[in-house]
């Protein structure tokens, strides 16, 4: 199976197939894709086996979905949480 | 239909404790919330990244011209006792990708794609990371060394071009050996630990150690004993760190400035407790204060058909969770254990104590936090506020969540438990957690409908 | 020697501290445990008027909610809300009978106003019958609100030290013995919560104060609040003062400043069982659903339970114990401990510093139903008649 784009914030984001949306936002250089609620700091990948919950983001509407766990799917919509 | 059997935790342990059960003639289930067999030591990539393929020692291509590290890094082999540990679960049914949320007595094991009954239970649900908090470790691009290492081996990515490694433990070795193989520069392993010459005395163990400082070697990446990370900066990602030379208590002595996107950060393990907590299960220290399920010789806990194995009964590596394993495997079965098991065993325990001694946790890191460090993630509990929750009375961990909120974000504390126990001068409690998974209220409101029958 | 010793370092021994101390008592606190250890703990910080029958709790609540909001003004610091309750009624007979309980309330001094659910919580489920608004209830954070109250008592507080019995002379209580000496004291009031019947029976004195357990979901914090107020059904005002041994579930969901929604509120006399019994979260969940259908894809990260210590006739015990001079008591608040506290500890300190037992004048309702301060001729606030301790024997 060759790669995939899935599009993050109407940006194409490449990934290898098996991949979850964290590696791949990862591999393309985005590390940060959540904002915390009180003092509004960037989180992305930090324990990246699902326990920290840091890496939260919104996979094609679902929201607090786990970038870590998550493999990607070609044409994910994946936006801010 | 009810199991004979419920593995929950497809790792060394879990993997080994199945087959064993399968092959003594039980119906057994393996459920794991990765979608992989192997857990976080024999992590693999999924089949569509190359995972199974038998190729040799983890690398990289030489990279294209316009190629990235990432386009390049192949799937390693899998390791031979994986596949030994893979090819035993003939007959084995698996449930991966399965997130179990809450187990109840005589067994329901509710996940959240459903319940799974059994007579007998063994958990194998490993351990995470221990973190402890120092000023930016917030900061997008510091990550667990476990973490780094899923990226890796699981995902074929390399969390950072030019990374640091640090903490204490031999897992920082194979982090950085693999970071370093797969083609970022690692620009240093900061050992907090001094003295390990105790470790001689396991050959074995010794001749792995030294594979992987060949490995760093040839990658000219050094290795530092006696230091630590004590700062990270950066303005929206991580810039760079500040490495500190600590003494024995880990204080710091002398810091250095060095440039990193990355910073692959862990001090050892916590083992995951919720199912066994939730189920009842007596519990105990490890040496190094960390909370386990208390084990007898058999694997067996206190509660009666249930068996622990592997990391939540003490943090001791691959080997010794698969010599669990093994032995819970054939105590449920009632088949008698192969020669040597037992032996090996009690040296891989020894094996583990010792790391424990060579490789501790000092108090000293909280020296590093100052009034603004966040201490809990989820919560952004800073420093100052534990300090303000103490001075209203909080005298222990509990108080302390419950006057500041350590701990009562998304993670449940598994992040911070670890820091804010010792900042409430204790070791972590067991950790209660009736909800071990995120659940919807839809999900749970069903939870009568898909509850076994065969329990009541 | 400390004038007052108080047994229990909760919400109710903080606020029996604080009010002490602020009529001039020195005072000393001992607990078991930590500060808000026990119920406190486990509490939602309700602060209510709505769930009562007129009666003597009620007019103990209406004292009490003005004094959380003199509190907050005084002491703060502990996230109080007055964001007022809604309590619905999915059937027009429930709804009968809600309105006839809002309007004899009406007369007690409650506010209370008939509204139509939805404009009041847009996310609410529609076709509810309707619903009536409490603007007096509000929420504090329980286990701040001790630390906050104890805090500004001065008090020395004395976690992990337990209470073995009692000095005396004669029958009078002159002091408690604990796990670390002797404390003598002029007075000794028992805020032990759900072990305040162990403390009595240290005494010799029956106090049937029993646990009745709750559990309490927590969701995920809520990037925006979904619920504004504090909303339940009208049935957790007949769940409340059942005398039924077995479970009842009532939807009673709120959001928090710090975003989750807390969920509950079940109760079960199990004795100090803490087994997670996961059929009641289902249910807790299920209605909670039922009320906010927008609640069905959020998450629930954490689920707990608590002991509410609770009497026969589901009143309090406030005041001195004759049967032993020297000693007061202040628990058996069952669920509504954290709104109750203020007046309760204000009571005690009245009775502790010589105010009659008798009856005092009415509860002054002004126009925030507040009481006014009882300066005249060491009157009570209120009756303490039906929160006597000797009325169990």
């Amino acid at each position: 199976m060759s790669g995939f784009e899935i599009v993050f914030s109407g940006r194409p984001i490449p990934v290898r197939p098996g991949q979850t949306i964290g590696a791949a936002l990862h591999a393309a250089g985005i590390r940060s894709w959540r904002t915390t609620r009180i003092n509004g700091r960037p989180r992305g990948l930090f324990c990246g086996i699902g326990v920290c919950f840091d890496c939260l983001l919104t996979v094609n509407g679902e929201p607090n979905v786990r970038a870590c766990l998550t493999v990607a799917r070609p044409g994910d919509e994946v936006t801010t949480s | 239909m009810k199991y004979d059997l419920i593995v929950i935790g497809a790792g060394p342990a879990g993997m080994a404790a199945a087959g064993t059960a399968a092959r003594g003639g039980l119906r057994v289930a393996l459920v794991d919330s990765a979608a992989q067999l192997g857990g976080q030591f024999h992590r693999q990539p999924p089949p569509e990244l190359g995972g199974g393929n038998v190729r040799d020692d983890p690398t990289h291509e030489r990279l294209g011209r316009d190629q990235s590290i990432e386009q390049a890094i192949q799937a390693p082999a899998p390791r031979r006792d994986f596949l030994r540990l893979r090819d035993r679960l003939t007959g084995v049914d698996l449930h991966l990708g399965c997130r179990v949320w809450a187990v109840e007595p005589s067994f329901a094991v509710h996940h959240d794609g459903g319940t799974l009954t059994g007579e007998r239970l063994l958990i194998a649900t490993g351990a995470h990371d221990r973190v402890v908090p120092f000023p930016g470790w917030d900061l997008p691009g510091v990550m667990t060394a476990g973490g780094a290492q899923a990226l890796l081996k699981g995902n074929l990515v390399v969390a950072g071009r030019r990374i640091a490694v640090a903490g204490t433990g031999p897992f920082l070795l194979p982090v950085a050996a693999g970071l370093a193989a797969a083609g970022a520069r690692v620009v240093g392993v900061f050992e907090a630990a001094r003295q390990m010459g105790a470790l001689a005395r396991y050959p074995a163990k010794l001749a792995e150690g030294a594979g992987y400082a060949a490995t760093l070697a040839r990658y000219r990446v050094p290795y530092h004993r006696g230091q630590a990370v004590v700062a990270a900066h950066g303005a929206d990602e991580l810039a760079k760190v500040t490495v500190a030379k600590i003494d024995d208590g880990w204080r710091a002595i002398r810091t250095r400035e060095i440039e990193c996107d990355a910073l692959a950060v862990g001090y050892g393990f916590v083992p995951q407790l919720d199912l066994p907590v939730q189920l009842g299960c007596a519990t105990t220290r490890d040496s190094d204060g960390s909370a386990i399920v208390a084990v007898d010789d058999q694997m067996r806990t206190s509660i009666t058909g249930v068996h622990a194995a592997g990391e939540t009964t003490g943090v001791g590596g691959a080997e010794l969770a698969e010599l669990d394993g093994i032995i819970a495997g054939h105590s449920i079965t009632g088949t008698p254990l192969p020669d040597g098991v037992r032996r090996r065993r009690e040296r891989a325990r020894a094996f583990a104590r010792l790391l424990h001694e060579v490789f501790p946790v000092r108090d000293g890191w909280r020296d590093r936090l100052r009034a603004d460090t966040i201490v809990c993630r989820c919560e952004e509990v800073p420093y100052q506020a534990i300090c303000d929750a103490q001075a209203l009375g909080a005298v222990d961990t509990r108080s302390l969540k419950l006057l500041a909120r350590p701990g009562m974000g998304w993670c449940q504390g598994r992040m911070c438990g670890y820091a804010v126990a010792r900042l409430a001068g204790e070791d972590p409690p067991p950790p209660r957690r009736p909800i071990a998974q995120p659940i919807s209220l839809q999900n749970l409101a069903a939870y009568p409908l898909r509850s076994t029958n065969d329990d009541a | 020697m400390p004038d007052v010793v108080v047994i229990g370092a909760g919400v109710v021994g903080a606020a029996c501290a604080y009010y002490a101390a602020r009529a001039g008592l020195s005072v000393t606190v001992v607990d078991q445990g930590a500060v808000a250890g026990g119920t406190t703990g486990a509490g939602e910080g309700n602060v209510l008027v709505s769930d009562k029958e007129p009666g003597p709790e009620l007019d103990l609540a209406s004292l009490s909610a003005g004094l959380w909001s003199d509190l907050a003004a005084e002491v703060g610091g502990f996230e109080y809300e007055p964001k007022g309750g809604l309590v619905v009624a999915e059937t027009p007979e429930v709804l009968t009978a809600l309105t006839g309980l809002a309007a004899k309330q009406e007369s007690s001094g409650v506010r209370a106003e008939v509204v139509t659910p939805e404009e009041y919580e847009p996310n609410i489920a529609r076709g509810l019958a309707g619903g009536v608004y409490y603007p007096q209830d509000a929420q504090v954070q329980p286990m701040l609100a001790a630390a906050r109250l104890l805090h500004a008592s001065g008090a020395q507080i004395r976690t992990g030290v337990r209470v073995t019995g009692f000095t005396r002379s004669g029958d009078r209580i002159t002091g408690v013995r604990t796990d670390e000496g002797d404390l003598p004291a002029g007075a000794v009031v028992n805020a032990a919560g759900t072990w305040a019947g162990d403390i009595a029976a240290l005494a010799g004195l029956p106090l049937p104060v029993l646990p009745r357990r709750g559990f309490i979901l927590v969701t995920e914090p809520l990037p925006e609040p979904l619920i504004h107020h504090k909303v339940y059904t009208a049935a957790y005002v007949t769940n409340v003062a059942s005398e039924d041994e077995g479970l009842e579930t009532s939807a009673v969901v709120e959001g928090t400043p710090s975003g989750p929604v807390l969920i509950g509120a079940s109760r079960e006399r199990v004795g100090y069982d803490r087994t997670v019994s996961y059929p009641v979260l289902a249910r807790l969940a299920e209605q909670a659903v039922a009320l906010f259908p927008a609640l069905a894809t959020r998450k629930v990260i954490r689920a707990y339970c608590g002991f509410r210590p609770y009497c026969p006739d589901h009143l309090p015990v406030i005041g001195p114990d004759p049967r032993a001079p020297g000693l007061y008591h202040a628990t058996g608040h069952e669920g509504a401990g954290i709104g109750l506290a203020p007046a309760t500890g204000l009571l005690i300190s009245r009775v502790v510093t010589g105010y009659s037992g008798q009856p005092g004048r009415p509860i002054k309702s002004g126009a925030n139903g507040r009481s006014g301060p009882a300066e005249s001729g060491g009157q009570l606030d209120l009756d303490l008649f039906p929160f006597r301790p000797e009325r169990f024997t």
